[in-house]
This record gives C-alpha cells, structure tokens and sequence, in this order.
C-alpha cells in the first residue's frame, strides 16, 4: 500500500464542515453519495453543480436541494457544455467588473457513468479538447442506475443488468484512458472507501487549471444486489482485489495512488454481489470466473512493468 | 446613426454587437456562417467585448448558452435547420429554465432530401417550447428585432428566450441598405443586463432547472411560461412603441399590407413576404381589392389582433412556407383556430416556397381564384400543394437524362 497523500493525511484532517446534507431522496448505502460528499468537503462550499440526467438528478426536487452550493440541472447529453457556458460567463462577468472576483466558482460537472461513457462524450471531449476549467466528477455505479439498472459502456464483463440478464458480454469502456489520451490536468479514479485518497487527489488537482475528472467507483446496493450496510465495504474490496486500481495522471504518466500489496482474490470482490450470483449459481461459472480474475492480473503486470 | 448596405447575417451581427452581448456560443451551419464569422471578427478586433466559444455541437452550443444566461451573462447565438433541430432538445430546457437568450434561426429546409435553401419547419418545430418569435422580412427588421428581442426576453414579466427567425440565402445573403444606430442611442433603449431572478456566484447560491415530481408541480411551472408569453404581448406593443419613438422604425405583432381596404387578404410571413407585397401591388394595378397580413410576433400568437384584422374580409388564403406532413399547413391551423367561432371569413390553405422554391405571378392570380370560389362555395378544401406541370416535367427529364447516361455506361 503506497501513499502520495500531501494534504489529507488522517481522517482527523477532514473538515466536519457539510455542504451536502442528509436526507436526499437518493438511495440507501449510494457510494456514489458518499463520494460526493467527500469530493464537495475537499472543494469547499464555492461550488456549482452542473447535473446531467441520473440518479443524481433527484438531489435538487422542487422546492429542496441538499446543497449550501448551487445547482443546474441541463440534460444527459451536454453537462459538460453547460459548465462551458457557467465557467466562460463567471469569467467574462469578472472580467467586466459585473462580478466581484470572490464571487468566482467552481464549476462542477456530475453525472454518471451513463452519461460519462455514452451519450454525454461529444460534449466531454469538446470541453477537455478546449482545456476547460472545471471538475467532472463521475459516480460509475456501472449500468443505467436511475431507469432500473441497464447496461452502459461502463458495465463489467459478465455483470448482469436488466438489459443483460445472462451477463454483460463486453469488456468496460475505459474512460480514464479516453481523458488521459487528451492529457487534461487531471484525472483519477477514487473510490468512496478510500477517504484521504479521494480528497487529497481533489485538493492537489485544485493547483491546477484545466479539466480535472474524477471517477468514483460507487456501490449501488439496488442495482448490485448487495446490502446499504455492505457499500462501502464492497467497494473496498473493489480496490482491494484490484479490480477497481486507485490511480491518476496529470502530464502523461499513470500513478497508482493505492497499490494492495497483496491482492485478494476477485471472487471476494464478487461473491456478495447479486450481479454476478450468476457466475456461482446454480453452477459455477469456472471459465468466466478464470478470465475476470486474468484480466486483472494482466492489468497489474501491465502496470508493474 | 450611419447607414450600410448589409445582409441578413451581417445585420444579425450588428444586432448582437449593438446589443452588447457578453458572450456567444458557436456552432458553425450554412447559412447562418457569416453571423458567428463577423462577430469572431469583431470580438478579435476588440470592437465587440464578448467572449465567443465554438462548441462541438448545436446541442452543446445551446447548452452553453442557456447556462451562461442562467448564470447572468446576455448571451447571443445563432443557428439554422438541422443544427436547430439537432439542439432542440434544449429549447424546451433552456425556456424551462426561464433565461433571456436570444436565438438567431437562419431558416433552411430540413432533410431529407438534404438542401440548403429556406422554409419554415426548422423554426416553427420550435413553436411549442416557450422559446418567443420573431420574423423579420428585411435585413433592417432582422436587426432591429434582436435589439426588441434582449428587451422583450429580460422583461421581468417575460423572462422567455426569445428566437428571431430570418430566411436563409434569400435574406441571409441579400444586401439591403440598414440604418445603425449609435451605441448610445441602443444602450438608452437596452440598458445592460441586470439579472434578477437568475444567476450563479459564490455568494448567491441558487439551485435551477431541479427536477420535479408530480404533475402538479410540473403543470405549476408550465403555466406559468404560458403566462408570460401571454404577457409578452403587449409588452411586445409597448417596447415596439419606444422602438418608434426612438428610432423612427415601428414594428406590429404583424404587419399589414394594403389591408385597410383589402376584400381579399394573403397571410404570409419572412422574406417571400416581399414576393407577396408585389402581387399584391400588381393585383391592385388590376383593381383586385386584395392586401396582405404578414405574420411576425409567431409566439406568443396574437389571436385577437388577427381576428380583429381578418373579420368581414371575403376569404383568406394563408400561404405556408412549410408542410406538417399529414396535416397540411401550420401557419393554416393556427390562423383557423384563431378565427374559429368568430363567423370568420373562409380559409383556404396554400403550401408553397418549400425548400426556397420561388412563387410564381400566375400563381396568384390562382390564389385569388380560389379566394373567389372560397367566397361562393365555403368549405376548407384540402392544403393546395403548388407545383407546376413544367417542374414535374422537368423532374422527370432529369430522372430520364439520368437513367440514360446509366445505360450508355453500361453500369
């Protein structure tokens, strides 16, 4: 286990202040909320949400918002676009003297994977491709989560959703390469069960100016089939049996933040996930089981070349 | 106060210059190029202090827009045809959201077939989205409806985007000569934007475009956009008489043409609104009692104006630069429900000038023939397609001249 940590190095560290309070109409157990919570505690209460269509959708309902920042909702495809238009308006309104300077924000596009992988990816590339200055932060639960729990680009091989009952047969889209390959300021994975992780890589990726993604695993008991209780613990072992790599890039080069020194088998990871029961039941899935669990020792002997 | 002979596009940019727009998303479709090249221009010169972006889509640019607008800044931006159509999505959301874009449309056809010259069905899909229009004839009204339109959009009982509509090539591309006025003249008429309802900074938060559950709750914020669009009827009236005074130019929610008059009235609207006015002229010269109502205020739609305009004539024609394939004319249903219950003069309903097909002189003469037989026979017989024998058989030719050069190479 190695640590880059340089601003969040206990838990003692991590401001009791709350910008997003309890009481969401969102799922028991989300650990895409759990994420978010932390990522708003690192950026501090200067912030602006701009949504795109998903489960997160339902934080801000008439006449309620769960937010001390601010908020506007846009549509699945163009999120991004949308922190174009309230970044370059911010700046143009400062620079006109029409707003004061300390009135700034950060502009903060969320959505899931849904709309990071699919349909919202023109407008994402536009906006990294221009070097926008905003945050993405992306809660991947992994499938459609909001309408039932459908398949996405960023559903794992052989998890069943409602739209792959026999499992999913492709490989996840892999979205932090598809950023890298623009070489934004930032991106990282980060995960809701590795607090300092999560909240040190936003404190350092606030340096700096330019796109800055943030990709959150995010237990989903629903739609994975695992209790609220378990979230985070599932999503620990996500990290822990390599499945889920903790990592970032700012200027090319990958660095994996949080390394298990020795991995514990994928089968831990999937076992207590409704999901893939598939796989265990009613007889075991041997050849599957073998190539989700040589897919992450290739990825790890990639890495440790 | 200068006067230039300017086209349609370059018309639309002085109205967004003269306006003092902040900010301008940009997506690039004939024919509407020349709008987003003369402002790029400008802001590049520094004689427009605005920032401009060119997003990857009109889907994106219309998001951008409406979320600078809702983040307080006076935003322009333009488009036409399939890149209205493309984004269209997001004229409901950003109406919706209650900001005060302005959209500039450069009516074009929509595909397919895949074309580049002008009718109506791009900007009147967006009829439902409480997004105002506004169509102007002339490259003067394109500009001067943009600066009414900033005023009429950030009017506190509005508060509704609002889209200017001109044709494209035939007045996009056509030079007329535009008067300019001085910047501190528009600056009197439009002062900056001051957003009070709208708009993100650190020490406003705001929560906007949330989502709600219930029909009651959405039914709540439908009507009121119905509200204010009713509202902006008279607001129009009442900015339209400043611009007047201001300016000397006076503009109507429409415009009549030799109507005082008229037994026989033509409704038509944009650019071959001009064709129109020569007919009429012509008719007249022959002694045809027959005037012309030009549709310009499209949204809200002002029902009782039109009513009030069209009662005791002998019959309507209502020329439909567009086709709701199945149903016929828009402009024709929307004229009828107008008048319906009224004891109304009969209608018949004429769809021409599709994808920038000229209108012919015989063809109306045709119209006032059918005006006449409405008068006689009443009834609302079915849309009348214009198309000529001499243009099917000039189709055919070419399919023929086709298939003929195919069978000489033998392929």
């Amino acid at each position: 286990m190695n640590t880059r940590r340089e601003i969040y190095k206990s838990i003692k560290e991590v401001p009791r202040e709350e910008f997003l309070a309890g009481g969401t109409g969102l799922c028991a157990g989300c650990g895409g909320l759990l994420a978010l919570r932390l990522f708003h505690k690192a950026l501090g209460p200067n912030v602006v949400f701009v949504n795109a269509a998903g489960c997160m959708t339902l934080l801000a309902v008439f006449p309620f918002t769960p937010f001390h920042s601010s908020w506007l909702y846009t549509a699945m495809a163009s999120a991004p676009a949308g922190a174009q238009g309230v970044r370059d308006a911010l700046d143009v309104l400062i620079a006109k003297g029409k707003l004061a300077k300390t009135d700034d924000l950060n502009v903060v596009v969320v959505s899931g994977d849904g709309a990071a992988n699919g349909i919202g990816l023109q407008s994402t590339l536009g906006a990294v491709f221009r070097g926008l200055d905003f945050y993405y932060f992306c809660y991947d639960n992994e499938a459609f989560a909001n309408t039932g729990f459908q398949m996405s680009p960023a559903s794992p091989l052989a998890s069943r959703t409602a739209t792959t009952p026999a499992g999913t047969p492709t490989r996840k889209e892999n979205l932090f390469e598809l950023w890298r390959a623009q070489q934004p300021a930032f991106v990282a994975t980060v995960s809701p069960a590795y607090p300092l992780d999560l909240m040190d890589k936003v404190a350092r990726a606030g340096r700096l100016s330019g796109p800055k993604m943030f990709i959150s695993l995010s237990s989903c008991p629903p739609g994975w089939g695992i209790e609220p209780a378990d979230s985070v613990e599932v999503a620990r072992l996500a990290v822990d049996t390599g499945v889920w790599p903790l990592k970032e890039a700012h200027g090319g080069e990958v660095i994996h933040t949080v390394v298990p020194h020795r991995r514990h088998p994928v089968e831990e990871y999937l076992r207590p996930q409704a999901r893939y029961r598939h796989l265990f039941e009613p007889v075991r899935q041997e050849p599957v089981l073998q190539q989700l669990q040589t897919d992450v020792d290739d990825y790890w002997a990639r890495v440790a070349r | 106060m200068t006067r230039d002979l300017l086209t349609g596009n370059a018309a639309a940019a002085w109205g967004a210059r003269l306006a003092e727009v902040d900010y301008v998303p940009a997506y690039p479709i004939t024919p509407q190029t020349e709008i987003i090249e003369t402002l790029a221009r400008w802001i590049s010169d520094g004689q427009l202090a605005a920032r401009m972006v060119t997003l990857d889509s009109e889907h994106s640019m219309l998001t951008a827009a409406g979320a600078a607008a809702a983040t307080g800044a006076r935003v322009f931006t333009a488009t036409s045809s399939q890149g209205l159509v493309y984004g269209f999505e997001m004229l409901y959301t950003i109406a919706g959201w209650r900001v005060p874009l302005v959209l500039v449309n450069v009516a074009r056809a929509l595909a397919a077939p895949i074309t580049l010259e002008p009718d109506h069905n791009d900007v009147l899909a967006a009829r439902d989205s409480g997004f105002l229009q506004l169509h102007a004839e002339t490259c003067q009204e394109v500009m001067d409806s943009i600066l009414m339109a900033y005023r009429l959009a950030e009017h506190p009982d509005v508060l509704l985007p609002v889209l200017v509509n001109l044709d494209g090539f035939y007045l996009s591309f056509t030079r007329e000569p535009v008067d300019l006025p001085a910047a501190e003249a528009v600056r009197a008429f439009l002062p900056p934007y001051e957003p009070a309802h709208a708009r993100l900074s650190a020490s406003h938060a705001m929560a906007q475009g949330v989502a709600v559950l219930g029909g009651s709750a959405y039914t709540f914020f439908k009507y009121q956009m119905q509200r204010a669009s009713e509202a902006a009827l008279s607001v129009h009236d009442t900015i339209a008489a400043e611009f007047r005074e201001r300016f000397g130019r006076g503009y109507g929610a429409v415009e009549g043409f030799q109507l005082d008059d008229a037994e026989y009235v033509i409704v038509m609207s944009n650019s071959f609104s001009t064709t129109g006015k020569g007919e009429v002229e012509r008719l007249r010269a022959r002694g045809e009692k027959v005037g012309l109502l030009r549709l310009r205020l499209l949204r809200p739609f002002p029902h009782e104006l039109i009513a009030r305009l069209l009662a005791g004539r002998r019959a309507v024609a209502v020329i439909d630069q567009n086709i709701s394939v199945g149903k016929g004319g828009i402009l024709f249903a929307e004229i009828a429900s107008a008048l319906y219950g009224r004891g109304g003069p009969p209608l018949r309903s004429v769809i021409g000038g599709l994808g920038g097909r000229r209108f012919r002189s015989v063809e109306f003469d045709q119209i006032l023939a059918a005006l006449r037989d409405a008068e006689l026979n009443g009834g609302s017989p079915e849309p009348w397609l214009l198309f000529s024998e001499s243009e099917h058989r000039q189709m055919l030719d070419m399919l023929r001249t086709a298939h003929g050069e195919r069978a000489e190479s033998g392929s």
